[in-house]
Order: structure tokens, then sequence, then C-alpha cells
């Protein structure tokens, strides 16, 4: 079950950006961590992640990875993997796509929409849930197991 | 010269025969939409399987409307990137068989610059055929791609404006999927926008007022969820059609102000406009009305040419070839190239 949960109320893209920042800071010493994220379209998964890609020290933009399924961030403490499941029907395609050499590779890997595949999610140490307050306020709980 | 030019990279499958780079022999494109309706976008395992059923089926059909015999190629051009790994990997795996067995030469071309290409294809290759003169600039929009390009010769180009989170063609297919639209979300948000009213909304135009050349889409796609959210529930269809049109303007005006700032930008008076977001009828009937303003040559290719075909990389692929770039059989894919 979870051991322990965090919840923050951000009010601009740039606050939850400054959530992403902060928690990749505190993964620096923990290199294979997997992160999923679980929230609606707009949510503010990317900006997150965003944030997840400043905090490691990465440069240029995050765009979003659901053409690509992935994106792979370099050039930071850490290599950051930013994973996208938006157009993925089943597991097995996650496999077929050839994505499970990045989730167990030696830097952070970071799964919008972790939540379509359970056996994925039990893998995931950290999960971040996104939910719509109001039209920038969003409430993200941080649940770490 | 005839190449053969493959295009695996994303949903579709696509094989074309082109002459000398410019003259459009055959062009064969096996949508996939019918089989991604179903899931609401593209699956991309689903997507490979299908370009391995497809492929030689395609091919065929691109020699036989050609009336070319494959021992007549003299060249195969493929997509190497940007796309999906595993779909591109198809196209990549049967150019380089066809190349080792008929000792041909292979060339691996850039998906977003063999858009550009679509301009310089025509049917007949008479004379008086009108394509664009060098240098130039080209806006290449679609679900995979927002990139603005100064185009200095066939294989010289230069990136100087990208979207930095989602394409545009993104924010129409998620767009479309919160309205709960169908899939593709472009072309049931263009026909649905057609009644609607475009300033019924006025959503914010992300990135218009910045000086620089990039475009951002993800705050249209928040605005319009936010929108959603507040009228808690009914979107009856008169409501629908406004946001549709509106959430459309948003993204064209956006679209078309870096446009034309970077035509500016490197002193060009020729645009290119291409990419599957092309076909939108809004932006092809409001990129012409501007472009007619301020006195630029435009090209946007037919909307057969503007989504993702072999053709384009048939033509780049003319250019690369003549050039001297050739690949071996090492030529691997790159899914994540600029």
């Amino acid at each position: 079950m979870d051991a322990k949960a965090d919840v923050y109320v951000t009010n601009s893209p740039e606050e939850t950006e400054a959530l992403g920042a902060e928690l990749a800071k505190g993964l620096l010493s923990s290199p294979g961590e997997v992160i999923g994220l679980v929230g609606e379209l707009g949510a503010g998964k990317t900006s997150f992640v965003r944030g997840m890609a400043r905090g490691l020290g990465v440069k240029g933009c995050v765009k979003s990875p659901s053409f690509t399924l992935i994106n792979v961030y370099e050039g930071g403490s850490l290599p950051l993997y930013h994973i996208d499941l938006y157009r993925l029907a089943k597991l097995e395609e996650l496999y077929g796509a050839g994505l499970e050499e990045y989730i167990y590779a030696k830097g952070i890997s970071v799964i919008e929409w972790a939540d379509k595949f359970p056996a994925l999610y039990a893998e995931c140490n950290i999960i971040v849930i996104f939910s719509y307050k109001g039209e920038d306020m969003r409430e993200i709980e941080i649940r770490r197991r | 010269m005839l190449i053969l030019g493959i295009e695996s990279s994303c949903d579709d499958t696509g094989a074309a025969v082109v002459e000398d780079g410019g003259i459009l022999r055959s062009s064969v494109v096996s949508s996939q939409d019918a089989i991604h309706a179903k899931y609401g976008g593209i699956v991309p395992e689903l997507a490979s399987r299908r370009h391995i059923e497809m492929i030689i089926p395609v091919v065929d059909e691109a020699l036989k409307q050609a009336s070319v015999a494959i021992e007549e190629i003299d060249g195969v051009a493929v997509t190497q990137g940007p796309g999906l790994a595993g779909s591109l990997l198809v196209g990549l795996s049967f150019a380089k068989s066809l190349s080792y067995a008929r000792a041909i030469p292979i060339t691996g071309v850039n998906h977003i610059e063999a858009h550009v290409m679509a301009a310089f294809l025509h049917k007949s290759g008479g004379k008086g055929t009108d394509v664009p003169a060098f240098p130039f600039v080209a806006l290449i929009v679609s679900g995979g791609h927002t990139t603005l390009l100064h185009v200095k010769d066939f294989t010289r180009c230069e990136i100087i404006g990208h979207t930095v989170d989602d394409a545009a063609g993104e924010a129409f297919d998620k767009v479309a999927k919160l309205l709960g639209l169908g899939y593709p979300g472009g072309l049931a948000i263009d026909r649905l926008a057609k009644d609607g009213n475009p300033s019924f909304v006025e959503f914010t135009r992300p990135y218009m007022a910045k000086g620089n050349l990039n475009f951002s889409f993800s705050g249209v796609k928040t605005a319009v969820l936010t929108y959603v959210k507040g009228r808690n529930g009914g979107l009856p269809p008169e409501i629908l059609k406004d946001l549709a049109a509106s959430f459309q303007e948003t993204v064209v005006d956006v679209l078309i102000s870096k446009a034309m700032r970077a035509v500016g930008a490197v002193n060009s008076k020729t645009l290119v406009l291409a990419g599957g977001v092309a076909c939108n009828s809004r932006l092809r009937a409001k990129l012409t009305a501007e472009a007619g303003k301020q006195g630029l040559r435009l090209f946007i290719p037919e909307p057969h040419l503007c989504s993702d075909n072999g053709a384009m990389i048939a033509s780049l692929g003319y250019h690369q070839i003549k050039k001297g770039s050739k690949a071996g059989l090492d030529l691997n894919a790159k899914p994540n190239w600029d």
C-alpha cells in the first residue's frame, strides 16, 4: 500500500513546473526511479515533466511525446526518459515499441497515463496524481511507496 | 532517374514513384484511419503490424500506377525519422532489402524536410510548372510537428522555429477527444467549425506576442478543458460548433502570425505550407488571403501531397542521391530526429 502521500495545490503551470523540479532534485541519488503520472488531458502532466527536466539541469524544450511515445533528455545530472502512453491500447504494445529498455535503464523514467496499465502502474515507486480544481488551479498528490 | 519513395513513419504506409525529383508518376497511401478510429488515436504496435501487411501491396500498386517495373527503379528513398521506431523500421527494412537485391542506391530521408518537397511535385513536368524559388520559408504542420524552416536549397535547410510543447495537429486531436468528437480530430473539427462562430470564445493566442518563431499549443488545449469544465457537463451541438470554430481560429491565427514573422525575419517573399494540418480548410483560406495582402508567393500542395506520402520522400531522396548522399545497409531509424 501507499506508504506516504503529500498533497500540494498549484495555481499556475509555473508552480506545477516548480513542484516537478523539486521532486526531480530529490531523485538525484536514485537512478532507475520510475514515476507514474495520472491525470486527464490538460491537467498539467507535461508541465510537471518540464519542471523535472529543469530540476535535473536539462536545457532546451520539453515537448509532448504523444507522437514519438518517448523523448529522451540528456545533458542533465541524470538522463530523463519522458514516456507517454496516451496512444497505447495494450501493454504488449509498450514492449513492441521497445520502451521497457528505457524504463529499466539508469535514468529517471516518468510515464504519463501510467494508470492505463495496472501491471506497469505497480512498478512505479512514485505516483503523481493531478486533479483539475479551477482554471489554473491543480491539486497534485505525490505518493511514495 | 526513377526513385521509389517509402514512407512509414506514423500511421500511413506510403509508396511512390517520382521521376527526376519532381514528376509524380504515382503515389499510393494506405490510410489506416479506419483501423485506428475505434481506439481514438494511432495505436503504435498496431501501426507497425499494419505497415508490415501493407508495404508490399502498396509498393506493387505504386509501380503499377506508374507503369514501371521494379527493374526500372534507379534508387530507393526511405523515411529515417522522426517517427515511431517500430513503424520506421518496417519501411527501412523493406527499402534496404530492395536496395541490396537490386543493387541500387538507398538514401535515408528526414520526414519533416521531405514535406517541403510536396511543393515541387507535379504531374507532367511540362514547361511553366510553378515551383518555389530558393531561398524560402516553409511551415510544416502535422500531428507530430510544427516547424518553420528556412529552405536554402533542396538538401539544405535550417529550423528557425518549432513548437515548445504540443504539435498543432496533436492539439486538434486532443481537443477533438475532449469535445467527444471522433478521430482523426483535425477533420472532425474542420467540418464542425464550418458553421461555428470563431469569435465565440476568445482563447489566448499563445506565444503570439512573443518575438520569437516558436509555437505553443498545450495552453489552448487546457483552455478548452477549462471551458468545458465551466459548463458543467452540457455541450449542446450549437455550442460545440462555436467552440470548435473558436479553437480552430486560435490555432490558425498563431500559425499564420508566426509564418508571417518568419518570412519577414529572413526577408523572403515565398512561403510553402505543408504537412497534414495544411489540409485544414480554414488555414488554407486564411493564409491564402494573408499572403495575398502581404504580396507573398504562397505554395500549398494538394491535400494528398500535404499529408504523409511516399512521393515527398522520393523527391528529397532524388536530390540526396544526386548529391552523392547514399547510405549503407546499416541505415537505422532516428525516431527523435529534429
